[in-house]
């Protein structure tokens, strides 16, 4: 699997020099299979370049896996260029929930007044799927999904393929009720997805000094990131969902803070930024 | 995926709750076993969470030997833990218990099943507490 980080921030997007480095784009990843599968993880403000390189390269299946519909993750889908081409076959998966169809939550966002469109009147041929309670196969990939700490239905994915693993585990605060460090990994929110995965992306919010004012937020703080790396006994990590006010100096300074933590080598700890690309 | 022993995020939940509580509460899977209960229960039925921990169904309801007021016993199906795993719906009722210090307690118990979906249920919760004798009636 060949991994293309498009947006990492958090929350909303933030733009500018500080952030030049990093980038401001909203949650977005895009996953290609062996078999040439595109798969695209949520879909924030870097869904529209994403959307732009799809059609340049003549795309017409994806599959889009949304970890919930939180604005800063479903954001870019109204920009994102292959919904609007009647050639493109799009399947939207997302977390179950009781109360609504997920096209119908999709469309609280996309449609009239928060955008001019709605939903219903797209071009692109769009199916929309529960994510499955079991395992699932897109061509070369199994994915599973699992609901994680987060307010509102959110899962979490993972994607094997070839042997290899990705964790794709964002919007998570598996400290919440839980010692990380001294809890049975069954208690642990998110352990399942990440446990030996050849590469986790995780949220990685909040330092130490921001998180007990953000206690029940949905994000972790750069310690519980490596506790819960070093739990589940991933071998590479990406800190993802920076929060919108960290600056790229920043952001390094919570790398540093996760390694002493986790006390791995260095490489096997970055931090996401647009363009980035990894092989899994 | 590698197979781990992750609970569902439900019953994650439903424990970190039941620890914060003081009131009593006990916590078993789908198929009945133990998987947590609180230190409010553990004063109620005198036993540690760590010496009673994965219990099953089949040990729980006779270890305590729960019984009616009348002093009947009563089996699994008519505590309401035992409802709420085998019907699969909400239960309200009295149990009178015996402490593993020896003590009998009379104990009114809500308990409920734990869906994550209409159609998985994965385990069940049960909240109790102590509730004086009845009164004797005149005559």
């Amino acid at each position: 699997m060949k991994v293309r980080i498009w947006g990492s921030r958090g929350s909303i997007a933030a733009p500018g020099p500080e952030t030049i480095r990093y980038g401001g784009n909203t949650s977005c990843i895009e996953v290609r299979g062996d078999a040439d599968e595109t798969i695209v993880l949520d879909a924030g403000t870097g869904a529209r370049p994403l959307g732009e390189s799809l059609m340049e390269r003549q795309v017409q299946r994806i599959d889009l896996f949304l970890t919930h519909l939180h604005v800063d993750h479903l954001e870019g889908l109204g920009m994102f260029a292959p919904i609007w081409s009647p050639d493109v076959e799009l399947h939207i998966w997302g977390p179950p929930s009781p109360v609504a169809s997920l096209d119908e939550r999709i469309a609280t966002y996309f449609s009239p007044p928060l955008f001019p469109v709605h939903l219903s009147e797209v071009p692109a041929r769009v199916t929309f799927h529960d994510a499955p309670r079991d395992p699932w196969t897109i061509g070369s990939i199994t994915i599973t999904a699992d609901p994680i700490l987060h307010p509102g239905a959110t899962v979490g994915y993972r994607l094997e393929s070839d042997g290899k693993s990705l964790a794709y585990v964002t919007d998570h605060e598996p400290a919440l009720g839980t010692d990380l460090d001294a809890a049975s990994t069954s208690w642990i929110s998110g352990y399942a997805l990440a446990h030996h995965a050849d590469l986790l992306i995780h949220d990685c919010q909040y330092t130490e000094d921001e998180y007990p004012d953000h206690v029940g937020w949905g994000h972790p703080s750069a310690a519980h990131v490596a506790s819960y790396a070093r739990r589940a006994e991933v071998d590479r990590l990406v800190l993802f969902h920076h929060h919108p006010g960290h600056a790229d100096a920043e952001l390094e300074a919570m790398r540093a803070a996760v390694l002493a933590g986790w006390q791995v080598e260095p490489q096997r700890c970055i931090v996401a930024a647009e363009g980035t690309e990894i092989d899994v | 995926m590698a197979q781990t022993n992750q609970h569902h995020l439900v019953l994650i939940i439903a424990r970190d709750f039941a620890s914060r509580l003081s009131t009593p509460v006990f916590l078993v899977d789908v198929t009945g076993k133990v998987i947590y209960f609180n230190e409010g229960a553990e004063r109620v039925l005198a036993r540690r969470f760590l010496e009673g921990q994965s219990m099953e169904a089949g040990d729980w309801s006779t270890v305590f030997e729960p019984s009616h007021d009348d002093g009947r016993p009563m089996e699994l199906s008519e505590i309401p833990l035992g409802v709420a795993i085998l019907e699969r719906r909400p239960d309200h009722g009295i149990v009178r218990i015996r402490g593993i210090d020896g003590v009998q307690r009379r104990i009114e118990v809500t308990a409920f099943p734990l869906f994550a979906h209409a159609d998985e249920c994965l385990g069940a919760i049960a909240i109790f507490w102590q509730t004086p004798e009845p009164v004797p009636e005149d005559g």
